[in-house]
């Protein structure tokens, strides 16, 4: 049905007489039509479509990023190109790249969802599964739908917190996401409700356009606990290269959300994507982030811990190979006293990959008795790759016990002689290193996804021995 | 079938710097053989070892390695590893995130070429692991990562029993470890110890040899073996030093 309805917004929009010997033409820059026509067709309600609006404004207004990995190859003008859906870019199976349908294959992913990964077919099809776990979560009162219908249905849940987690203002990517944001989840867990199985993105059934825009709010009342799974980790396949997604996350007091995702973009891709979490009195917010792919990556979650006693616990690895960019980290605010943040980020680079370790601990002045402890491990497969690591530690008062450690290594020879001696090839002893350099983050995982990751490594890794 | 086991033959080994470490090393052990090395440090006793494994951190090598009839000098480590020849290291390597059980069984299947059964394989590293006196937590625990010097050595016993080789060369696997420890380890050694599987043991002092029947010692100073003999000869050594043989 979404999918209809953005077919219509490209002939409203960007169809062109014939006369010109173009099918269509795109019209330059992002303007305040292309968004109302954006609202009108998904027949937004009114405070939303001021959101936009001004957020197109905000957009209009804000610079791009003057530090982190260079972004010219963005030509903003061209943004509508972006967003544009990509139904229209006449995709077909055959227009996937071969990398692309290769990995696929070796991941095991079955023929139907790969299309759908790829954005050329219909979207993988789990409504049985997705529908008999709805029915047992609205029994709590949990609700757990795409951000369209939940804009129709909960539109006071929404409407209280919807670009409030993250202000519109953040950044120009930000700004640009509230403008043409499009699809994602939505997800309530009332007060008291804890929800014993993690929920996936991955069973809901995304409209065709999501993916690039998409929106996650996920709202944990007081008490309530959550672990949710965004993603998987077969690279998801855009014709276009922008990915500016954001999430909203909010842990009442006393609650407990884990929000893990396997982030793997396509090589092409710039993946520009704001999260942000808001954490109540004694709550506890885990972050469990794996990000392959992309070719430019600038990816900062952020645990704001408001609320006394709040706790957050990062744990991340970014895999960059030849050609990518991956500016990477964590960002806590302790503004509360007796907060406390663990902070895990690991980073392998190869072929020339460039990892950064980009991180912000600000305690403030509410925030005697807070601790925080940094560990960053950087590990290179070759000379050639490029590690690095950028915190800033902004504390303002006394009463505090930080830490921060950082390790940057290589694989050593000695330990892959030591491995081999007991009968394992070069190959799979620099494999089985890697693998247990990310251990700390699969262990954290779900198996199947555990699974797919150390698969994905052992693919990134082929061909980086030699 | 031969009953030689290992030949090394006229095995040279030169440093970056062109010094030479190894300076002609011949070696013979037969199967059912327990064979000692002695030297002060620096004698290129580890250098023995590595080399018999062609370790690639040593370009310049000359000589011939001949194992059970095959000419390996020139194979990978891994390769002669799964021929059938184990080294206990000096230093074992700490591999964060790669548990002891995942790794042994890993590695068990590399060098048996076959699958394998997995109840079998946790009931041996069990009782094993009971016999070398480990906690059983540590099959768990990521290798060699905060191990002691003592649960390092042991756990390279256990990973030889595990993989049960035809040649176990064990690189002073009794160094800084206490008389328990030694004990422990020397076990081990009678525990694999069979007619047709053979130890070599490089060794500063002759404690751990005291349960072992040692067929032959080899004294190497300064890269070459300077003297032969019954482990009478270790005793020697153990009293007087290798002063005697020092140019």
């Amino acid at each position: 049905m979404a999918k209809t309805q953005i077919e219509d917004i490209n002939r409203n929009i960007y169809d062109f007489k014939k006369e010109d010997n173009y099918d269509y033409k795109i019209k330059k820059g992002l303007t305040k039509e292309i968004v109302e026509e954006i609202s009108k067709q998904k027949n937004d309600p009114d405070w939303m479509r001021e959101i936009r609006l001004h957020a197109l404004e905000v957009y209009n207004e804000l610079e791009l990023p003057t530090w982190g990995p260079d972004l010219s190859e963005l030509n903003m003008d061209d943004i509508a190109t972006y967003v544009r859906p990509k139904s229209k870019l006449n995709s077909s199976w055959d227009d996937v790249p071969e990398d692309i349908k290769d990995t696929f294959d070796r991941l095991g992913i079955p023929e139907a969802e790969k299309e759908s990964l790829a954005g050329v077919g219909a979207q993988y099809d789990s409504e049985v599964v997705y529908h008999s776990m709805k029915e047992e979560l609205k029994k709590q009162g949990v609700i757990y739908t795409d951000m369209e219908t939940a804009v129709r249905e909960y539109p006071d849940l929404v409407k209280s917190h919807f670009m409030k987690c993250v202000p519109v203002n953040d950044h120009k990517f930000v700004a640009l996401h509230a403008a043409v944001w499009s699809g994602g989840s939505f997800v309530y867990v009332p007060k008291g409700v804890k929800v014993d199985v993690p929920l996936q993105s991955y069973f809901r059934l995304n409209s065709p356009e999501s993916g690039q825009f998409e929106h996650t709010l996920i709202i944990v009342e007081e008490g309530a606990s959550l672990h949710f799974i965004e993603g998987c980790s077969a690279p998801k396949y855009n014709k276009v290269n922008l990915h500016a997604g954001c999430v909203e996350l909010y842990v009442g007091d006393n609650a407990h959300l884990r929000y893990s995702t396997i982030e793997n973009w396509s090589k092409n891709m710039l993946n520009l994507n704001t999260k942000k979490a808001l954490c109540g009195k004694n709550s506890e917010m885990e972050w469990v982030s794996g990000s392959f792919g992309s070719k430019i990556s600038m990816l900062y979650p952020m645990s704001i811990l408001n609320g006394e006693g709040a706790r957050t616990e990062f744990t991340g690895i970014s895999f960059a190979g030849k050609g990518q960019n991956l500016d990477n980290g964590f960002k806590v605010i302790h503004n509360a006293p007796n907060t406390k943040s663990v902070i895990n980020a690991k980073s392998i680079s190869k072929h020339g990959g460039k990892c950064t370790y980009r991180s912000l601990v600000r305690i403030t002045e509410n925030a005697p008795k807070s601790k925080s402890s940094v560990s960053c491990e950087s590990l290179m497969l070759d000379d050639i790759s490029v590690s690095d690591t950028i915190p800033t530690n902004d504390i303002r008062t006394d009463e505090v016990e930080f830490s921060h450690e950082a390790k940057i290594g290589k694989i050593s020879d000695k330990a892959i002689f030591y491995l081999m001696s007991r009968g394992i090839s070069e190959e799979d002893a620099k494999a089985m290193i890697v693998r247990g350099f990310a251990y700390p983050i699969s262990k954290e995982l779900p198996v199947e996804y555990a699974v797919e990751m150390n698969n994905l490594i052992n693919l990134e890794l082929e061909g980086a021995i030699g | 079938m031969s009953k030689e086991l290992l030949k090394v033959k006229d095995l040279h080994i030169s440093a970056e710097d062109n010094t030479e470490i190894l300076k002609g090393i011949d070696l013979t052990i037969n199967k059912g053989e327990i064979h000692v090395i002695m030297g002060p440090n620096g004698s290129g006793k580890t250098t023995t070892a590595n080399a018999i494994f062609n370790n690639p951190a040593y370009i310049d090598k000359k000589g011939q390695v001949i194992f059970d009839g095959e000419d390996i000098t020139n194979l990978k480590t891994d390769e002669i590893a799964r021929k059938g020849i184990f080294m206990s290291f000096q230093l074992p390597e700490e591999i964060p995130g790669i548990s002891v059980s995942n790794f042994l069984k890993v590695a068990k299947g590399k060098i048996t070429g076959k699958p394998i059964k997995i109840f079998e394989f946790k009931d041996e590293l069990k009782k094993n692991m009971e016999e070398l006196s480990i906690d059983p937590e540590y099959a768990d625990r990521s290798l060699n990562v905060g191990f002691s010097g003592g649960e390092k050595k042991k756990n390279e016993i256990l990973q030889m029993l595990t993989l049960n080789p035809k040649l176990a060369i064990l690189d002073e696997t009794d160094s800084g470890l206490d008389v328990d420890a030694i004990r422990t380890v020397s076990k081990g050694i009678e525990m694999f110890k069979n007619d047709e599987n053979a130890v070599l043991i490089i060794t500063h002092n002759t404690k751990i040899l005291h349960s072992l029947k040692v067929d032959k010692v080899h004294i190497l100073v300064d890269g070459k073996i300077v003297a032969e003999g019954d482990r009478d000869l270790a005793n020697v050594i153990e009293q007087i030093g290798y002063s005697d043989y020092k140019s």
